[in-house]
């Protein structure tokens, strides 16, 4: 750690923990009601479980996008930030807000639209929110000494988040014309402005743990979120082709969304030729992995699942199954749960200033999560697939058939058991480092 | 070899282009000569019940037009597999509705609500879906 302000970040990184152990939770508890262990379903139901599931995701992503941006953007403009205390008013008020909406969807407090399920009342707190960490980071960036092309495509990226979270607000009177907009948030988010905040964090830790030039890591990161916005704005098309709107939308969607995986193969190829171009070996092996492994699996899971089904033909036959809940937890891991676990690996040593490298538990998180949710990813796809043939090739009715593939439901609950070994254990090393010191500033890393 | 300020280049200028596009493509697909759903049709009891499908959340266990979740049966077409006496018993139901075992939530909802729901379901059955609707509902496809 360089700049004592700093220091917020682990309070953010600590909420992430929290937050994932809190979603996993809820993910065990959709598991269990799908192979018939319903015994919460007066309390929490279903549809509960899955709106606390996915929101607490998005939110403890996006604490860690913010936990990341207090941690790199001092270091880069080389400037403490403007104010640490707004900085933990912005953290306070941030869970009590994800609290609220978190409790009240238990009592049908909510707007049932998949993943922007805060009410708007709540939206607009959000909105404020987000707007004073947008105003921390923004100043301190004006008064620090550098721009980099790293501290601004963040920036970007969190900017661009906060832009497209308005349309998700509007109200339309027809459920075809709100889904359209709904993902202009959902979909430009993970396919657009989120990838320029991985991108950013990815080229922060490849500077800091490969030694490659800064200029030309910076370079080849224009042309990743070059590429991103190039395929992944047209393609938003994608969720357009059976929902009731032209069919322009096939052609066009078809063929850029087609393209997407380009900017994660860019990014895979990216970082492992970076870390096979740096000399300097870097002491903190346990960010390395975590940094190459979100470079890789995202490519699976974005890239590969996600072009799986990405084709007209085939999605006519795949939309709205467990075939896109593979792909949504694979890509939603590799891509964005992986980058946020990859800067607190690299981040805690340095705030802590204990050095715990290369712990067996550590290496073993790493592990264990991914292999288990290689698992999960896989028992979803299985199940996906018998779905989609039995419901839409052999017109089996949806009850049948769910009760055909509860099998696989046993396995994700298994594979989910490994996944959340590997996390308790990552959440363990979390809380052996201690907290942030000031002693840690001497302790020169970088 | 590329410069940094040739890669910049491209990233401002592939987005500026693809952003335009889209956003006149956007403004194509919803106009209203290109509409699909039978706009005219949306009054206010289907206004309602989407109201009623959103204050609920019945997203969250069901998909319609395919979005939502993979727990409940497929509802673009359920008007038109089910009929509506049907639809409204189950809606009214005092008790989960669940004959295959897997419970819904019991709404208890008053005839009003329930007609409201059923009026913006029969309203997304009516969608042209660009062939998906022949896919979606094993008992539509019959026909
Ligand atoms: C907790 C999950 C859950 C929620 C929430 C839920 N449902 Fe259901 N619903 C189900 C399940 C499960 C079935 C199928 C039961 C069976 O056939 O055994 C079902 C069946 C139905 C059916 C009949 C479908 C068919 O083809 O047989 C309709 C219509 C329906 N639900 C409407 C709604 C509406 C409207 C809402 C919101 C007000 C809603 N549901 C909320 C779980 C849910
Ligand atoms: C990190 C990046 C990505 C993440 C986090 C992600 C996540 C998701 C999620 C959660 C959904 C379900 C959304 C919903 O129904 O509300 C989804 C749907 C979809 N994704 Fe992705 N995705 C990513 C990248 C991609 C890419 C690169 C492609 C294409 C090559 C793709 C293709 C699709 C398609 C076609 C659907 C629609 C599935 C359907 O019709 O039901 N995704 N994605
Ligand atoms: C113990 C671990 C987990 C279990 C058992 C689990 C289980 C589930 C289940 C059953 C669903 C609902 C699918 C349906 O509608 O029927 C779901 C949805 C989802 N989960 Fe998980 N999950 C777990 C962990 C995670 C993690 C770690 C992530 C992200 C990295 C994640 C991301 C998602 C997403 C994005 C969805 C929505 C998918 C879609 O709508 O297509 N889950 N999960
Ligand atoms: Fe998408």
């Amino acid at each position: 750690m360089k700049y004592k302000s700093q220091k917020v970040a682990y309070w953010f990184f600590a909420l992430c923990m929290l937050l994932l152990v809190l979603q996993i939770v809820y993910g065990f508890i959709m598991g269990f009601a799908r192979v018939g262990m319903d015994g919460l379903h007066d309390v929490i139901p279903f549809n509960t479980a899955r709106a606390v599931h996915t929101n607490l995701l998005v939110v403890w992503l996006l604490t860690g996008f913010m936990g990341a941006a207090y941690y790199i953007i001092p270091e880069e403009a080389q400037q403490e930030l403007v104010n640490v205390k707004l900085a933990y008013v912005q953290l306070i008020s941030l869970a009590v807000v994800g609290v609220v909406a978190v409790v009240g969807y238990h009592f049908n407090y909510w707007e049932g639209r998949k993943f922007l399920e805060i009410p708007r009342e709540l939206d607009f707190l959000v909105v404020v929110n987000v707007l004073l960490f947008l105003g921390l980071i923004l100043a301190t960036l004006w008064k620090g000494k550098r721009k980099t092309t790293t501290a601004i495509v963040l920036t970007m990226g969190l900017l661009f988040a906060a832009l497209l979270y308005l349309p998700g607000m509007i109200w339309f009177d027809s459920q075809v014309t709100d889904a359209f907009f709904r993902w202009w948030v959902v979909h430009l988010w993970v396919e657009g402005v989120w990838e320029l905040i991985m991108g950013g964090i990815l080229s922060f830790l490849l500077i800091k743990l490969t030694g490659v030039d800064r200029e030309v890591i910076e370079k080849w990161l224009y042309v990743i979120v070059g590429l991103t916005f190039l395929s992944g704005i047209l393609g938003t098309g994608h969720h357009y082709y059976y929902i009731g709107v032209n069919k322009i939308w096939l052609v066009v969607g078809g063929i850029f969304s087609a393209l997407e995986p380009l900017a994660f193969l860019a990014m895979a190829l990216f970082a492992i030729n970076m870390y096979r171009k740096g000399e300097k070996s870097h002491p903190n092996k346990l960010a390395i992995f975590w940094t190459i492994g979100a470079a890789i699996v995202s490519f699976i899971g974005a890239g590969v699942l996600g072009f799986a089904h990405t084709l007209p033909q085939t999605n006519l036959y795949t939309h709205g199954t467990l075939v896109t809940a593979m792909h949504g937890h694979l890509a939603f891991w590799g891509a964005y749960a992986m980058i946020v676990l990859a800067i607190i690996s690299y981040a805690i040593p340095n705030l802590t200033g204990r050095k715990r490298h290369e712990s067996t538990q550590g290496k073993l998180a790493f592990w264990l999560s991914n292999i288990g949710m290689i698992g999960m990813t896989t028992a979803f796809g299985v199940a996906g697939v018998a779905q989609v043939y039995m419901e839409r090739k052999m017109k089996m009715e949806f009850m049948d058939v769910q009760n055909e593939i509860s099998i696989h439901f046993v396995v994700l609950i298994l594979c989910a058991t490994l996944f959340a070994t590997g996390i308790i254990l990552y959440i363990y090393e979390f809380i052996k480092y201690g907290k942030p010191t000031d002693e840690a500033l001497e302790a020169k890393l970088s | 070899m590329l410069s940094k300020s040739q890669a910049r280049a491209f990233f401002l200028g592939g987005t500026a282009v693809t952003f335009l596009i889209f956003i006149g493509l956007t403004v194509y697909s919803l106009s209203p000569k290109n509409d699909q759903t039978n706009h005219q049709n949306i009054d206010e009891k289907v206004v309602r019940g989407k109201e009623i499908w959103e204050s609920n959340n019945c997203m969250g266990c069901h998909t319609i037009l395919g979005e939502g979740a993979y727990y409940a049966p497929e509802l673009t077409k359920v008007y038109e597999r089910r009929g509506e006496g049907y639809i409204k018993s189950i809606l009214t139901s005092p008790i989960p509705w669940g004959p295959k075992g897997r419970k819904m939530v019991a709404y208890k909802m008053n005839n009003a609500d329930a007609d409201a729901v059923i009026a913006y379901f029969k309203w997304i059955g009516e969608i042209n879906l660009n062939g998906f609707d022949q896919v979606v509902s094993p008992l539509s496809k019959e026909k």
